[in-house]
């Protein structure tokens, strides 16, 4: 465990190129900025600002062209492709704008599947699955197929999955953006109590101000830079 | 990753898709019942070579009547035969020859009470029965002195013994081979198919004087069709053949450049050839099967490409929750092999099954051998492995971030 509020995301200098059949196409030019354990940060941006390449590479999902990213100490960009999926599976949960689960598996062996690949023998995962479930409140819909749930409780499946092998980190990518008003403020609830009570440090890409306004930290990208960096009020909320 | 969990996952997958697996097994189903079935006619006609080659008795020289002709084509098949007793007889005399048995063929009706049959009748010497390995399942075989004054005695077949007694002992019964009467004095032991394919146990023998005389009505004595030859040694077969040939060539007074007029055909190689034969033509058949096999494979191939296709969010969205490369890998690769193995399975079990059928509606003899068994199971499980990997490779190689995006 890192100290409290000493950084847990380090990047500096962060560059991501892709070559388009136009040339090189720079995504990212030169980002550089800290997130210390327990932050809950929003960042935003319009479509192309950078903010979702941003995101991948922080996920660990992708590396960098150039720069550098250290999370909780590790150099990143040094790691082998299977320590990218260890970290990934350890200290890293996603949530996804579409869900992203997979449908032909219940809810239950939805959030079991990264305790799988952690290495956890069935009956293990079967119960921390459930255990998951209930702390998301679907506790009674663990043998639900996805297309059995809601879209909100959807996404709490995911946000269980991503809870499921316990990381510190969760990075939700437009988690709202396929939901209504009522369940969206549901699950920005869910993620607020997990950041505020279990110390969860949260980055949250949305490109809504009301969604943005739950985090207590907004960072705002433009042409793969980074143009505003500033703490949110907790009144906004 | 738990390997248990892989197989679980592997199954889960198959079982969503059940149709698409089923039609995908079906490729492997039909190789592997094929491979087992034809190597199961193959072996069992390779077996049935072997047994009558055995029955046929060993190191044996055929010697026939009349040349054969530069075309090939035998000549003065009508004609009296050219080969007499004393012919055999001078050929047992030969240092490499263990028996010589001189043998006048034909066929006869027989009658027993009410009953009747029509079999071959084969005037011999008791030198046959040595010749041929011919043991008695009961009485005993005719002597040289039976011969010599052309006693009415003859041993018979089991199928011979079947259709004319039923369950009453032959020996010492009188049957009619053409009207004559004859007496049983044996039954002969079985001994099954020939190479030619006939019933060998479907015979009567005579001696050969006395078929010459009762039965053949021949004007033609002391002359032989055939003389079965053995000699004494696989080793001494060349060796015994030359003698052969010198010896009739002086008995019939066959001049330098002149042809003879006798066939002697080394029995025992030609059975070699048959019984390579067979084993050519039921690696040949086991070839054929093969290839089935590997379009079923190439049929996994197919699949599990079109399947590593369809999943590759299913892929990405593994990977950005911890699959390692390897993980996805084996998912793909335990699925192939699941599908190859299953069906070699069900394979199996239409092989033997359609082998039993075979056995039992055409009356061919069949062999599903161990061997042949394992052979399939691990030919499957290398197709599994080798049309598994390129497609299970391809999931693995597949970048997390564009696969989460996938439509």
């Amino acid at each position: 465990m890192a100290v409290p509020g000493a950084p847990l995301i380090e990047v500096a200098n962060l560059e991501k190129d892709y070559s388009t059949g136009a040339g090189v196409f720079q995504a990212l030019r030169g980002v550089s900025l800290g997130i210390a354990e327990g932050e809950f940060v929003a960042i935003m941006g319009a479509s192309g600002s950078g903010k979702s390449t941003f995101m991948n590479l922080l996920g660990c999902l992708d590396r960098p062209t150039r720069g550098s990213y250290h999370l909780d100490g590790q150099d990143v960009g040094r790691l082998s492709s299977d320590q990218l999926a260890a970290l990934r599976n350890r200290e890293i949960g996603f949530v996804f704008q579409g869900f992203n689960l997979l449908p032909k598996l219940t809810a239950l062996d939805n959030v079991a599947l990264p305790l799988m690949y952690a290495g956890m023998g069935r009956e293990a995962r079967r119960r921390q699955a459930q255990a998951m479930l209930e702390r998301v409140g679907l506790g009674e819909r663990s043998h639900h197929t996805p297309l059995q749930l809601s879209g909100g409780q959807q996404q709490r499946v995911a946000i269980a999955r991503a809870l499921a092998t316990r990381p510190r980190i969760i990075f939700a990518d437009e988690p709202t953006g396929n939901l209504d008003s009522e369940t969206s403020r549901q699950v920005m609830d869910l993620f607020s109590r997990l950041n505020r009570e279990e110390g969860i440090t949260l980055v949250l890409v949305t490109h809504e101000a009301d969604i943005a306004a739950y985090a207590r930290r907004c960072i705002r990208f433009q042409d793969g830079r980074v143009i505003e960096d500033t703490a949110v009020t907790e009144a906004a909320a | 990753m738990i390997f248990t969990s892989l197989l679980e996952t592997a199954w889960h997958a198959l079982t969503t898709h059940r149709m698409r697996s089923f039609l995908t097994m079906l490729g492997m189903v039909i190789g592997v019942a094929a491979v087992i079935l034809m190597l199961a006619i193959g072996q069992g006609a390779q077996a049935m070579v072997r047994s009558a080659i055995e029955s046929m008795g060993s190191n044996l020289f055929i010697i026939m009547s009349g040349a054969v002709s530069s075309g090939g084509a035998r000549v003065a098949t009508g004609d009296a035969p050219s080969l007499t007793f004393d012919d055999a007889d001078a050929i047992r005399d030969l240092p490499d020859i263990l028996a010589s048995a001189p043998v006048s063929p034909g066929g006869a009706q027989l009658i027993y009470g009410g009953v009747n049959w029509n079999t071959s009748v084969y005037g011999t010497t008791p030198d046959y029965a040595v010749v041929r390995n011919w043991s008695m399942a009961s009485g005993s075989f005719f002597s040289d002195a039976d011969v010599r004054r052309g006693a009415r005695v003859a041993v018979i077949g089991g199928v011979v013994a079947r259709e004319l007694f039923g369950d009453e002992d032959p020996v010492g019964k009188i049957i009619r081979i053409k009207q004559a009467p004859f007496e049983v004095i044996g039954v002969l032991a079985s001994k099954g198919q020939s190479l030619d394919g006939r019933d060998q146990d479907d015979t009567v023998l005579v001696p050969i004087s006395s078929a010459q005389q009762k039965i053949f009505s021949n004007t033609l004595r002391n002359r032989a069709r055939f003389i079965m030859v053995q000699a004494v040694s696989e080793k001494r077969m060349d060796a015994a053949e030359a003698s052969i040939n010198d010896l009739l060539r002086s008995r019939h007074r066959i001049g330098l450049g002149q042809d003879d007029d006798f066939t002697v055909r080394n029995l025992t190689a030609l059975a070699e050839t048959a019984a390579s034969t067979t084993r050519i033509m039921s690696l040949l058949l086991g070839a054929i099967a093969a290839i089935s096999l590997v379009v079923g494979g190439i049929g996994i191939m197919n699949i599990m490409l079109v399947s590593v296709t369809e999943r590759t969010r299913e892929i990405g969205i593994r990977m950005a929750i911890g699959a390692r490369r390897r993980d996805v890998l084996w998912q793909f690769l335990i699925e192939a092999l699941t599908l190859s193995l299953f069906g070699c399975g069900i394979g199996l079990l239409f092989g033997i099954g359609g082998a039993w059928l075979v056995e039992r509606l055409a009356g061919l003899p069949v062999a599903v051998t161990p061997a042949s068994v394992l052979m399939a199971v691990g030919v499957s499980f290398l197709i599994g492995v080798f049309f598994g990997f390129y497609p299970a490779r391809r999931a693995a190689g597949l970048d997390p971030i564009d696969a989460l995006r996938s439509q």
